[in-house]
């Protein structure tokens, strides 16, 4: 208990520098977990991914349609139970700037293969009787401030011409990784008008959803369908919803990977700070640990003194720096522009790897004042002025 | 009366290590502010390479990209057939229309899937383009399932180097060439004859996007207006090339932008504060020093100039070195999704005098504002007191 009191004495004797090196360090802890927020933002649509769904889609790239002839030949395949289908939309919403996922969807099955999504029964029953009725994530409708009934003009791209759609549902999010940001509108409406208005357009669809009854035939079912499909002139490429996901991700690697270069950088500038301070500190207090071995403290006592200082510094300095993060993380997300990353918050594995950060940091940052201490002998430090 | 700046100067070589550090952390924070400042500049580089001042692309308004863009083959006759477009001596416009798509390939590196831009092109597309130049194999030939692979195509994709041949829709298409641009979107891309990716993908009777030359620069205002005129033509929208090109670089360097800015300046908050405690505790070891030259006559300004200057050194020290760092960078060219076309974009990291000049400043405030408050503590010293002091 002496040694605590002596600790937290000397970690206040410098009040101004002390305060200095808890502020540098809870900075960076901030900004360690801002980073791996954004990273864990990235991977949010795998961690959403369910393991008993599987998507088809073109096997030449995501971007080319499927036959909606597919449909019945794949719910044949054994272990399918249920099989749902969906077509990106895209086009604009209000302006260009307005991004999230508007989606022509199987208005009877799409909940049932998503049940994360939670619609209440009389909107999804009032969605079903409406051509041009959609259902939007509950944070679509808290950004554009829109309620059941209220109409959204759309400008189609892929499917040109404009469209109105009347909102009929709006679902909530069952998870916290669920994204509450996309849009759900008739598939057989945008089908029809298609046919109508342009010739040859009409009967694809963007990708197949299948839910199937046990997730480790996840493999086995994925090759019995591209199986019915090779060869013709729209392959499948049918994957387990996780890999197509992580498959989006891959593709943006290199700046997942700047990212957690600079979380690493992070750390470093910590240590640095709190070496810096270390190291002054133990300069200063030479005389002082050379007057503590005449007095007969082991060299134990004085890793005890210094490691502990360190230690209570950079804890300090994490637990504030932890305590800012999530009004930052809020704050940040608040300044991107909305629909840059639909599920935001700060995991815990992060609270955990920054608190170890500070750990790791307190620790490295009294080696090298550590070991002058100790290599210092008595004389020489008696005889130091600084 | 100013102190000389050899006392600066030797003041700095002084507590060696302590100083080291707080340039190391300067550096490290300059390094990255400079880094992701090159990489969102290397980005709009490349995109605005692609694109010429002298074509226009016309694409459907409300698309958010060349491949979600669908132009009817009437439609593109009616603006083939307008008079502000460049005619060949045949009098045939200078114009190509193009169908863009995306196909999944494996990468080399690391496994996984890439997105790859194919280009159905038509003749006029390398008038149009003299930057694309053949530099190994030969053109394909039009008429035939043949291609030609931009040089980034070449180096990152597995099975599209010449002589391969690449599966999409069905058919087997033979890489007969590739082309380079100098460091353009176009590198990332495959081209063929629009003829034969139409007749693949079963899209006779659209484009994606129409390029053609203007007759003269100035004819584009003109031309624009005549889009606004034209009942058949609302729907769609005429830019600069270059223009266009530079609009799809916005969303992958504004996000690189914001994200890399954010943390940037939360880095130098720590490398601030890491300035202050050296100065302070600089301020601190030199308080008998400091009031001496008070009692020889310096005045207070002179003591508080010497200090900033002191600090300014170390940040500019750190500044130039992570600078340096950051300028290496140059060497490597990265690939990632562009997420404006959805598809492989190489890039290389690209320095600007902007970038060098936004870099340094950004160091010398870090100095300033590291130094400021110990500086000012220095100037304020009473004489007696600092003298008193060991």
């Amino acid at each position: 208990m002496r040694v605590f009191k002596l600790m937290l004495k000397n970690a206040l004797r410098h009040k101004l520098r002390s305060f200095l090196t808890i502020l540098g360090i809870a900075i960076a802890v901030l900004a360690f977990g801002l980073l791996r927020t954004v990273v864990t933002a990235w991977y949010s649509g795998v961690e959403a991914s369910a393991a008993n769904r599987l998507i088809t889609r073109n096997a030449v790239s995501f971007i080319f349609p499927l036959p909606y002839a597919y449909r019945d030949q794949i719910a044949k395949v054994p272990g399918v139970e249920q099989i749902t289908y969906a077509n990106w939309f895209g086009g604009v919403y209000i302006d260009k700037n307005q991004f999230f996922a508007r989606l022509a969807v199987d208005a009877k099955t799409i909940f049932d293969v998503y049940p994360e999504f939670i619609v209440p029964k009389d909107q999804f029953e009032a969605f079903q009787r409406e051509r041009n009725a959609c259902v939007i994530g509950s944070d679509i409708a808290t950004r554009y401030n829109l309620k059941l009934g209220d109409l959204m003009q759309l400008e189609g791209d892929i499917y040109p011409g404009k469209w109105a759609f009347v909102v009929r549902g709006i679902y909530r999010p069952r998870d916290k990784t669920t994204d509450a940001t996309q849009m759900f509108f008739h598939w057989t409406y945008v089908d029809e008008q298609m046919k109508q208005e342009m010739l040859g357009r009409g009967g694809d669809v963007g990708w197949y959803v299948i839910r199937i009854k046990n997730p480790d035939d996840a493999a086995r079912i994925s090759n019995d369908i591209d199986a019915l499909f090779k060869n013709s002139r729209a392959e499948t490429k049918t994957e387990s919803e996780r890999q197509f996901q992580q498959g989006f991700i891959s593709s943006a690697s290199v700046i997942i990977t700047s990212l957690n270069v600079m979380s690493f950088v992070i750390i470093g500038i910590i240590m640095l700070i709190l070496g810096n301070t270390m190291i002054m500190s133990a300069r200063e207090r030479t005389l002082e640990y050379a007057v503590l071995k005449t007095l007969g403290f082991s060299s134990g006592h004085l890793v005890g003194l210094i490691g502990g200082e360190s230690l209570l510094i950079s804890f300090l300095g994490g637990g504030f720096g932890l305590l800012f993060t999530y009004p930052f993380v809020a704050a940040f997300q608040a300044f991107v522009p909305k629909g840059w990353f639909p599920v935001f918050y700060v995991e815990f594995v992060t609270v955990v790897l920054a608190g170890l950060s500070a750990l790791l940091v307190g620790v490295v940052a009294s080696i090298f004042p550590i070991q002058r201490a100790r290599r210092t002998t008595i004389v020489e430090g008696l005889r130091f002025i600084g | 009366m100013k102190i000389p700046f050899k006392y600066v100067r030797r003041n700095f070589v002084a507590r060696r290590l302590t100083t080291a550090i707080t340039i190391a952390g300067i550096s490290l924070v300059v390094f990255v502010f400079s880094a992701v400042l090159m990489m969102a500049y290397g980005v709009q580089k490349t995109l605005i390479a692609t694109g010429s001042d002298d074509n226009v692309l016309v694409a459907r308004k409300a698309a958010n990209g060349e491949i979600s863009s669908i132009i009817p083959s009437e439609t593109a006759n009616i603006i083939k057939s307008l008079p502000q477009i460049a005619r060949a001596p045949d009098d045939s416009p200078i114009a190509s229309g193009e169908v863009v798509v995306v196909i999944n390939l494996p990468k080399i590196s690391e496994g996984g899937i890439s997105n790859v831009t194919v280009r159905g092109v038509s003749p006029p597309a390398f008038q149009l383009r003299p930057q694309v130049k053949i530099v190994a194999g030969r053109m394909f030939a039009w008429g035939a399932r043949e291609v030609i692979v931009g040089s980034a195509v070449a180096k990152r994709i597995e099975g599209a180097q010449i002589g391969k041949e690449v599966k999409f829709v069905g058919n087997q298409w033979r890489i007969v060439g590739m082309f380079e641009t100098g460091g353009s979107g176009f590198d990332s891309e495959m081209w063929g004859d629009v003829a034969q990716i139409h007749d693949a993908f079963r899209r006779s009777g659209s484009f994606s996007t129409l390029t053609f030359r203007l007759q003269r620069r100035d004819q584009f205002d003109p031309l624009r207006a005549e889009f606004e005129r034209d009942n058949r033509l609302q729907e769609f929208e005429p830019k600069i090339e270059k223009r266009f090109f530079e609009e799809q670089s916005e969303l992958l360097a504004t996000f690189i932008r914001i994200l890399g800015i954010f943390v940037t300046l939360i880095f130098s908050a720590g490398a601030t504060i890491g300035a202050m405690i050296t100065m302070y505790a600089a301020v601190a070891n030199r308080t008998a020093e400091v009031g001496t030259l008070r009692a020889l006559g310096f005045r207070r300004r002179s003591v508080l100039g010497a200090f900033l200057v002191e600090s300014l050194l170390i940040a500019v020290t750190g500044g130039a070195i992570g600078l340096f760092l950051a300028s290496t960078l140059q060497f490597f060219r990265v690939s990632t999704l562009n997420f404006g076309s959805f598809s492989e974009l190489e890039f290389a990291f690209a320095l600007s005098p902007q970038i060098v000049i936004a870099s340094l400043a950004f160091a010398m405030l870090m100095g300033v504002l590291g130094g400021f408050l110990p500086s000012v503590r220095a100037s304020r010293l009473n004489i007696v007191n600092a003298l008193r002091s060991s």
